[in-house]
């Protein structure tokens, strides 16, 4: 394993003084490893708190700020955070408008920000509604599994939701965006290598040099299917099929088209696979009205991408205009 | 029948397990990298060592308050799914011990809780390919050991067996919750990491608890 480390032990604190130091904008909780923007509370606003496991930046952290998250809490790499840096999170960003926590489906994490919850309803009057998002179609529904995971529309929604809350909209009227954005919105990935984890030290999974992973997760977990290597235009279709068939899309419907990449796949491609991505959905008679091409939601060093599709309204297109400033997403100001 | 499950004892039970997690740390690692995501060997060290350390700064005085002390460092120290499980199977475990010495029947009762709570928690059933697949055999045997009268000592290696079975019984079966679930299919063919840690759990109850009450 080569990696920018100290010790692997160390990572996410490490990481995250060098967060503080980038972004003196931002204020840190270094003991309870929580992201705030920096003028946290804001009166009036509801407050949206995120995390997850570390490992995947600029999620959440990198989308704390003006038009985004007003907290994220970083846990160890691919591992939910605990009860306590949620409620310190929450409580930390309560102004009284009530808070919102997106959680991504997973078993961790929905446990612990539903701990987290629960003692800060005991704690304090805040008032806490969970969005849980859970776009990946990879990973079949069913009532009998954890569910689906919840992948790159988590990145889509905090941008929206983070958009509506500084617009001074409600909570309940927040908490509605983010269940549409998740309602409407689906992905797929795929992987050309593993991750290494710091502290495990080598690759998650063993994958031969001719072979590639679809419908691949954001953890290293395999993905349904090993198959042969394939030119983009291939693998956009692959990934691009599969959500189209399971949202309908009808002609004339807008959509938010992102090309996420996993963080070892170099920009050129992530353009290269835009590209093939949307001549899919020109076939397909979807229109594109935003697009987002870049990595944002990541694997740690794995190589490969994921591409997500939201349907979107003229509302949902205003709010994806509107400004934002954070160390991830930035425009408009 | 003795009332000697006392905090001495149930403070060994969990140093050991602490101590037997450490060791077998790189295999649980392993085994979650083959259908998860490659941490429960690293997490359950990380939250072992610290309740280790919780009871070192501040030594618990009866066996409720020591349970209690352990799951409240695995919830806020480990993350992931395993800290809230393990977490709420001792916090439990400590709602049913009270401040006294326990009996066999006692704490038969209180790892039933913890099983309980841990089904609350996760909401998976035995056969889910989780943890459960050890623990809820584990709490079958010592009930049905104890009712033929068998001495702790043997009652805890019967459960420690089934313990066993179950983890080993994981392999076949598809994941229906957690992360592996989302393999479907190829989640068969491989142990279960939580499984695996919880046959520990028991393994060191039978090594440092056998002797203590009867």
């Amino acid at each position: 394993m080569k990696k920018l480390i100290n010790d692997p032990a160390d990572v996410v604190a490490d990481a995250l003084r060098g967060m503080a130091a980038a972004h003196p904008e931002l204020r840190i909780d270094h003991e309870n490893r929580v992201v705030f923007r920096g003028d946290a509370p804001r009166q009036g606003k509801v407050g949206l708190v995120s995390g997850g496991g570390s490992g995947h930046e600029p999620m959440h952290g990198g989308f704390v700020g003006m038009g985004m998250l007003d907290a994220a809490c970083a846990g160890e790499v691919f591992t939910s955070p605990v009860p306590d840096q949620m409620a310190a999170a929450t409580t930390g960003v309560d102004g009284g408008a009530g808070v919102l926590h997106i959680v991504k489906n997973y078993t961790g994490d929905v446990m612990n920000f539903e701990m987290a919850a629960e003692l800060v309803a005991a704690e304090s009057g805040t008032e806490v509604v969970a969005v849980v998002t859970d776009d990946d179609v990879a990973v079949q529904d069913s009532l009998y599994t954890a569910g689906r995971r919840g992948v790159g529309v988590t990145v889509l929604l905090e941008k929206l939701a983070g958009a509506a809350a500084e617009q001074g909209r409600p909570l309940a009227e927040v908490a509605e965006v983010a269940r549409t954005v998740n309602a409407q919105g689906r992905s797929m990935g795929m992987a050309l290598t593993s991750c290494t984890v710091p502290a495990a030290g080598k690759p998650t999974f063993d994958l031969p040099e001719d072979e590639m992973e679809i419908g691949v997760g954001i953890h290293g977990e395999p993905g349904r299917r090993r198959v042969k290597v394939a030119p983009a235009r291939e693998i956009a279709e692959m990934l691009v099929e599969p959500v189209l068939s399971d949202l309908e899309f009808s002609g004339g419907d807008g959509v938010i088209a992102f090309v996420n990449g996993l963080g070892g796949t170099p920009l050129i491609e992530l353009y290269l696979m835009y590209a093939e991505v949307t001549r899919v959905l020109e076939k397909s008679g979807v229109t594109v009205a935003r697009s987002l091409v870049g990595s944002y939601m990541t694997s740690l060093d794995m190589a490969g991408c994921s591409v997500t599709l939201l349907k979107v309204d003229d509302d949902l297109v205003r709010l994806w205009d509107a400004p934002v400033r954070t160390p991830g997403l930035r425009w408009g100001v | 029948m003795a009332d000697s499950l006392d905090v001495a004892a149930l403070e060994a039970w969990v140093r050991e397990f602490a101590r037997s997690v450490a060791e077998h740390k790189d295999e649980l690692t392993a085994l979650d990298s083959a259908i998860g995501d490659a941490d429960h060997g690293a997490n359950m060290d990380r939250g072992m060592s610290a309740a280790v350390a919780a009871l070192e700064a501040a030594p618990p005085a009866d066996p409720a308050a020591l349970l209690k002390q352990v799951g409240m460092t695995l919830v806020s120290k480990v993350g992931g799914a395993s800290g809230p499980l393990y977490g709420t199977f001792f916090l439990r475990m400590a709602g049913v011990l009270g401040p006294d010495p326990a009996d066999d029947e006692t704490f038969a009762r209180a790892l039933r809780a913890g099983l309980d709570g841990v089904v609350a928690r996760g909401k998976a059933a035995p056969g889910d390919k989780t943890m459960l697949d050890a623990l809820a055999p584990a709490c079958d045997a010592l009930d049905a050991a104890l009712a033929e009268g068998q001495p702790l000592g043997a009652a805890l290696a019967a459960a420690a067996a089934a313990a066993t079975e179950g983890r080993d019984a994981t392999v076949p079966l598809v994941a229906r919750k957690g992360r592996a679930s989302y393999l479907g299919e190829r989640s068969a063919g491989h142990q279960d990491p939580g499984a695996t840690s919880t046959a520990l759990l028991l393994d060191a109850a039978v090594t440092v608890l056998s002797g203590s009450a009867g």
